[in-house]
């Protein structure tokens, strides 16, 4: 039970004045909702995502092994996320991802798939908004955060990585 | 007690006469299922955006609402409706072809008990002799507006609420209108065998406004723990104010808490003494088959207690199942932007007594 004081009123930003009706402390109340809230099973969850994205991820090594011996490395290599990209976006447009996702969670979100459904997702979303404002502008809506923070982190590795190399050869010198 | 401490009394008897529904796929599916006078398969009610559907939805509930009653929209003084879509489009739109003055509102979920409290208000006062509030949400409008895209593949928390599609259009008008006007003479004289398609025994008596209350939660998918100190303080104003005790009543439905808020209100209203027994319920709880149908804590949006009020309570209140009701319309005030914004959403509670009478 969280802690329920008529008489302190001292400190009254953090008090729900209730006006002489009760009187509880925010923080008191927020920990004790956020305590006895339901909470998600993280085990069936953890099972569901690891066997739902292990076969996603199982399907991608079939379509490896399968390109690989009709094509260069290199192709194989793009043509491996673009048929999971397309096949995502694919059932994303037909309604069935989100069904799937609400089970699997970080098994569809985590491989590109995941990536795919948010863009295809919010491309269906926002065409009635029109092609410029609509579709143009928010089709990045969830996706965005992802391509603009994976673009400054691979420049920071980058960085990082050119001064290690720099340092280990004029070492070597 | 303090001035803004004031249950409003309607002494000129503002009555209830008719209501409209208009539900969703899941809702017609749901635990209430089948009781509304109509619903789309799709949710689209051949609309090609989620929002003009919506509109739609407002106009087809106020359309069976006057239906029920041989009105047409002439013998209306006012409308009061209200949504949750930006600047409440939806009711605007919705609500165009009427030609009834319009005064729009936003209350979030508790729209409808806002605009059952200012139609009583004006009927009360003479202005007008019958005047409609009217609220929508649907899922798909909603869920594009204050979550992510509808094809968005996420998981949703357990304390998060679904966001019911439905509409509903109540028509509050003066109690002596029912044994003067002639077309509710008419309507009321329905064939024997067939239940009267207008109510006549349902009278809005008092009304209690909420404040705003706002008590730390952030979490836009916990609004059930934002909303339960808006319910409990206007519940407990409402028991001091008056002197009564939940006993007293026959049903106490907060609309729409759902299973977090249900019970953090019982918690917070037992701390001070209020037991609240097993008359109180939620208009969120009672929507769905909450385990069949997956919807975690429950309903919400404006439509939850527009339909669970005019499809399962206020045929019971006419019918004499349910005398004395007190219904509690709960809203969290939040935007997409205050949510991203950090701040804690403040709730509100507003009170309307309804009796058999």
């Amino acid at each position: 039970m969280f802690y329920i004081n008529e008489g302190n009123k001292a400190n009254n930003n953090s008090v729900i004045s209730f006006r002489q009706v009760i009187f509880i402390y925010k923080k008191d109340y927020k920990k004790y909702a956020e305590q006895t809230a339901q909470k998600s099973n993280a085990f069936t969850n953890c099972i569901k995502a690891f066997l739902v994205g292990g076969a996603i991820c199982t399907f991608a090594q079939w379509l490896y092994n399968m390109f690989i011996t009709r094509m260069s490395e290199e192709n194989t290599r793009l043509l491996v996320p673009t048929v999971l990209i397309f096949l995502a976006a694919l059932t994303t447009g037909l309604g069935w991802f989100d069904k799937l996702a609400k089970h699997a969670g970080g098994g569809t979100l985590v491989p590109i798939t995941g990536f795919a459904n948010a863009i295809a997702s919010a491309a269906i979303d926002n065409k009635n908004e029109g092609w410029v404002l609509g579709l143009g502008a928010k089709i990045f809506t969830v996706a965005g955060p992802v391509i603009l923070y994976g673009t400054l982190a691979s420049v920071i590795y980058g960085l990082i990585l050119y001064f290690i190399r720099l340092a280990g050869a004029g070492g070597a010198a | 007690m303090s001035k803004n401490d004031r249950i409003f009394k309607f002494e000129n008897k503002p009555a209830i006469f008719s209501c409209g529904t208009v539900a969703g796929k899941k809702e017609w599916e749901g635990a209430l299922g089948g009781v509304f006078d109509c619903h789309s398969e799709d949710d689209t009610f051949g609309m090609p955006t989620w929002e003009q559907s919506e509109s739609e939805m407002q106009r087809l509930a106020l359309n069976h609402a006057l239906a029920k009653l041989s009105w047409d929209s002439t013998e209306l003084g006012l409308m009061f409706a209200g949504d949750l879509i930006n600047q409440c489009t939806s009711s605007g739109y919705g609500l165009i072809d009427f030609d009834v003055p319009f005064l729009g509102l936003f209350g979030a979920c508790s729209t409808l008990a806002e605009g059952l409290i200012l139609a009583a208000f004006i009927v009360n006062a003479g202005y007008v002799n019958a005047a409609a509030a009217v609220t929508s949400s649907h899922n798909c409008s909603a869920e594009r507006q204050f979550r992510f895209p509808i094809e968005y593949g996420g998981q949703r928390t357990p304390t998060s609420q679904w966001t019911v599609t439905g509409a509903g259009a109540f028509i509050v008008g003066r109690r002596s209108l029912l044994d003067v006007d002639e077309k509710l003479i008419s309507a009321k004289s329905a064939p024997p065998n067939q239940p009267s398609p207008l109510f006549t025994h349902i009278r809005i008596a008092e009304a209690m406004p909420g404040r705003t209350i706002e008590c730390g939660i952030t979490d836009a998918n916990n609004m059930g723990a934002a909303m339960a100190p808006a319910a409990a303080d206007t519940l407990l104003r409402y028991f001091k104010v008056s002197g009564t005790k939940p006993d007293d009543y026959d049903l106490i439905v907060t609309g729409d808490l759902a299973f977090e808020g249900h019970r953090l209100t019982s918690e917070l209203l037992a701390q001070k003494g209020i037991h609240l027994g097993s008359n109180f319920n939620d208009c969120g709880l009672i929507i769905y088959d909450r385990e069949r149908q997956d919807m975690h804590a429950g309903g919400s949006g404006c439509g939850c207690s527009a339909l669970v009020v005019a499809a399962e309570i206020l045929p019971k209140i006419d019918r004499g199942e349910l005398k004395n009701v007190l219904f509690i319309g709960t809203g969290a005030l939040m935007s997409p932007m205050s949510v991203q914004q950090g701040l804690p959403i403040p709730a509100i509670g507003h009170l309307v007594r309804l009796i058999h009478d």
